[in-house]
């Protein structure tokens, strides 16, 4: 077992590794997000309370999950970077920051749709949950403004990975202080997402678009590691090699 | 000369001398200290010029806007920290000294708090009487503000040491602290508004002082390794 | 009988650009070590790589026969570092200067007014050190070496802005120092009058 993680934190193998995995990544997202699309906008029946408004839970739940996994995972990363020095996982970090943050928009402009017919306002500062996921999106764009600010390379890696420490640290804080913060308004009642009253037309479409979500993020995000890692090895002798070999074509 | 390493001073004497070197410094460029608390003072007057003179609106907005103002003027000052160290040269020799860094970046921060942090502190109670205050809430201002600005000094010290060296500092170092200093304003701010209502203030007190406790604990280690890998 | 400083196998990129690869030293107890090359060439990276303050891309520095990876607070307390800029606040005057450096490293209290008087420095005191000229400033960094006790002192180019008494001061105090057995890591273009064990790196 360490054996394997140890090899798979070698450049070329991780490569090689990761090239063979993305497509079936790929193709199980691809799946899932298929048949969760299809059953959550036609099988699912419309909720009681909110009609067919509640159908965007099928991209919000799932995007609003993959937003704290994007920092969870660069917080790990930027850890193992930066106390084992693996340069594999500075790679991770620096990859799964765009996407993190693409996911957490994601989830921020479905929340806002969605709020629209529910709460009448496009956005309604009382909800806790979409105020810390605005300010998990300041985290990203922070992190990301200070990597695209240093222009070499080691020095961004350790300097951005200290950061999301530092942020990882704050995250569960900054959650709960707008949580307390917005108990104490009077805001709008509001209506839970995917309680425990679901049906199972509503929740098997959620769980599938869920998996298929996590698939999606977990190829873009290898695919988007595979770039960073050629990148940063152009000068290995690995690199050119397998660039020869296959004639330059791919 | 002997064969064995020559004595290092107490870890306490390199704390007090460069907190001592930093206050020294501010003494000899009064500006630094002063441009700040100007800052604090001008923002809080901005809102009564444009909001009207109202004595019930004032006391409503008035915790939120001193919160903000102080906000803003903490991250003015952070902005030069390690910058002039940077620039000639002490940096270096501060990490090649045989202190440990991290003593020496509490130093940092502990000193930055004393020339910018308590000032505001010191200066809050006016404020807060020109905003119409509660007397009760003047005293509970002074307390958040005491624990805010020293977590935001500790906070933003790793920020500052993130960004030294870089040309695009300033506005980067907001974009970097701003959201880890959200948890400080909103029970800073909130507390103070609860307080003008005869609220219960405990809860939101106790939870800046464990929140700069938390600052005390971890910034300096995150700021001595951000200098180590910003300096190179 | 282990070096006092060694590096192996040393290997630095600035850049893409390969400053130098598998570099080896070793530096005994009164032994100077001068790093020699055009601008450009690597020498304060070196420095700063063998100070701690630079990551090589590989090898390793030993100090007393032991990795300095994970030790250097014991290296530091024998380090004495000179560079470009001279690591002192300019609105403060001297003595708050040496005051603070008092509190960092080791310090030779006795011996501050003897050591500024010969660096023609006694007169300054008072001053704060933007009123100083560049050379006096360089000086007021000599002051500094000869303070502390430490056994290494790293220089990179010492005489910049020196005056001739000044540079002959320079290699007067570095002889000095390694004839009491210290040893010196030195980067410049410019050659020395030293009297002493001399070692040499080129890097080109």
């Amino acid at each position: 077992m360490w054996k394997f993680f140890h090899k798979l934190a070698s450049p070329p193998h991780f490569y090689q590794f990761a090239g063979k995995v993305v497509p079936w990544f790929a193709f199980t997202a691809i799946a899932c997000i298929g048949y969760g699309g299809y059953a959550g906008l036609f099988v699912a029946p419309a909720d009681y309370q909110q009609g067919d408004a509640f159908r965007i839970i099928y991209v919000h739940v799932p995007a609003a999950y993959l937003s704290m996994m994007g920092y969870s995972i660069m917080a790990i990363s930027a850890g193992i970077g930066l106390i084992w020095r693996i340069k594999l996982s500075h790679a991770v970090t620096a990859a799964a920051a765009p996407l993190g943050a693409w996911f957490t928009f994601l989830a921020l402009a479905t929340g806002s749709i969605w709020g629209k017919p529910m709460w009448g306002t496009w956005w309604e500062w009382g909800d806790p949950r979409l105020t810390s996921e605005l300010l998990l999106l300041f985290l990203y764009i922070g992190y990301m403004a200070l990597r695209a600010s240093i222009d070499d390379i080691a020095k961004a890696d350790k300097a951005s990975a200290v950061l999301a420490l530092v942020g990882a640290v704050n995250v569960p804080i900054i959650h709960y202080s707008v949580e307390w913060w917005s108990s104490l308004h009077q805001g709008p009642t509001l209506v839970r997402e995917g309680g425990p009253g679901m049906v199972s037309d509503m929740l098997y479409p959620l769980l599938a678009m869920i998996l298929g979500f996590t698939f999606l993020f977990g190829a873009l995000l290898l695919g988007r590691v595979r770039t960073e890692v050629l990148f940063r090895e152009r000068r290995a002798k690995w690199v050119r090699e397998m660039l020869l070999d296959d004639g330059g074509t791919t | 000369m002997t064969d064995t390493a020559p004595p290092v001073p107490s870890l306490w004497s390199g704390f007090i001398g460069i907190v001592r070197r930093d206050i020294l410094l501010a003494w000899k460029r009064p500006g630094d200290v002063l441009n700040p608390l100007f800052f604090f003072a001008m923002v809080s007057t901005l809102f009564p010029l444009a909001l009207g003179p109202s004595s019930e609106q004032l006391g409503s907005i008035g915790p939120g806007v001193i919160w903000v103002a102080a906000l803003l003027a903490a991250l003015l000052s952070l902005n030069s920290l390690f910058v002039s160290d940077f620039e000639d040269g002490s940096l270096d020799q501060l990490l090649l000294s045989p202190q440990p860094l991290t003593v020496l970046a509490l130093g940092k921060a502990i000193g930055h708090w004393i020339v910018s942090g308590l000032p505001l502190v010191v200066i809050s109670p006016l404020i807060a009487i020109s905003f119409h205050m509660p007397d009760q809430s003047i005293k509970v201002m002074a307390v958040t503000l005491f624990f805010g600005t020293l977590s935001l000094s500790l906070f933003g010290s790793i920020g500052a040491a993130l960004t030294v060296g870089l040309h695009r500092g300033t506005a980067l170092l907001s974009l970097l602290i701003l959201p880890l200093a959200m948890p400080v304003l909103i029970f800073g701010a909130r507390t103070v508004s609860l307080s003008t209502s005869d609220d219960a203030v405990s809860a939101g007190i106790y939870f800046l002082a464990a929140y700069c406790m938390l600052a005390l604990t971890l910034a300096p280690f995150a700021t001595a390794a951000a200098l180590r890998i910003s300096n190179e | 009988m282990n070096a006092l400083i060694s590096g192996h196998d040393l290997c630095l990129f600035r850049g893409d650009k390969c400053l130098f690869d598998s570099l080896e030293f070793a530096l005994n107890p009164g032994q100077l070590l001068i790093v020699e090359g055009s601008n450009g060439s690597g020498k304060t990276s070196l420095l700063r790589g063998i100070a701690g303050l630079l990551e090589f891309e590989q090898g390793e520095i030993h100090w007393e026969g032991n990795p300095l990876r994970g030790h250097y607070q014991a290296f530091r307390a024998d380090l004495t570092w000179f560079a470009h800029k001279v690591g002192f606040k300019d609105d403060l005057n001297l003595l708050e200067n040496l005051r603070f450096e008092q509190s960092l490293h080791s310090f030779d209290e006795g011996s501050v007014t003897a050591v500024l008087a010969r660096l023609g420095l006694d007169l300054l005191t008072e001053l704060p050190l933007r009123s100083l000229s560049a050379g006096q400033q360089r000086r007021v960094a000599l002051a500094r070496m000869l303070l502390s006790k430490g056994r290494v002192w790293m220089m990179d180019e010492p005489f910049t802005n020196l005056d001739s008494a000044g540079r002959s001061l320079v290699d007067a105090v570095l002889s000095e120092h390694l004839a009491n057995g210290g040893s010196a890591i030195v980067a410049t273009h410019q050659p020395l009058e030293i009297v002493g064990d001399v070692k040499r790196v080129s890097l080109s």
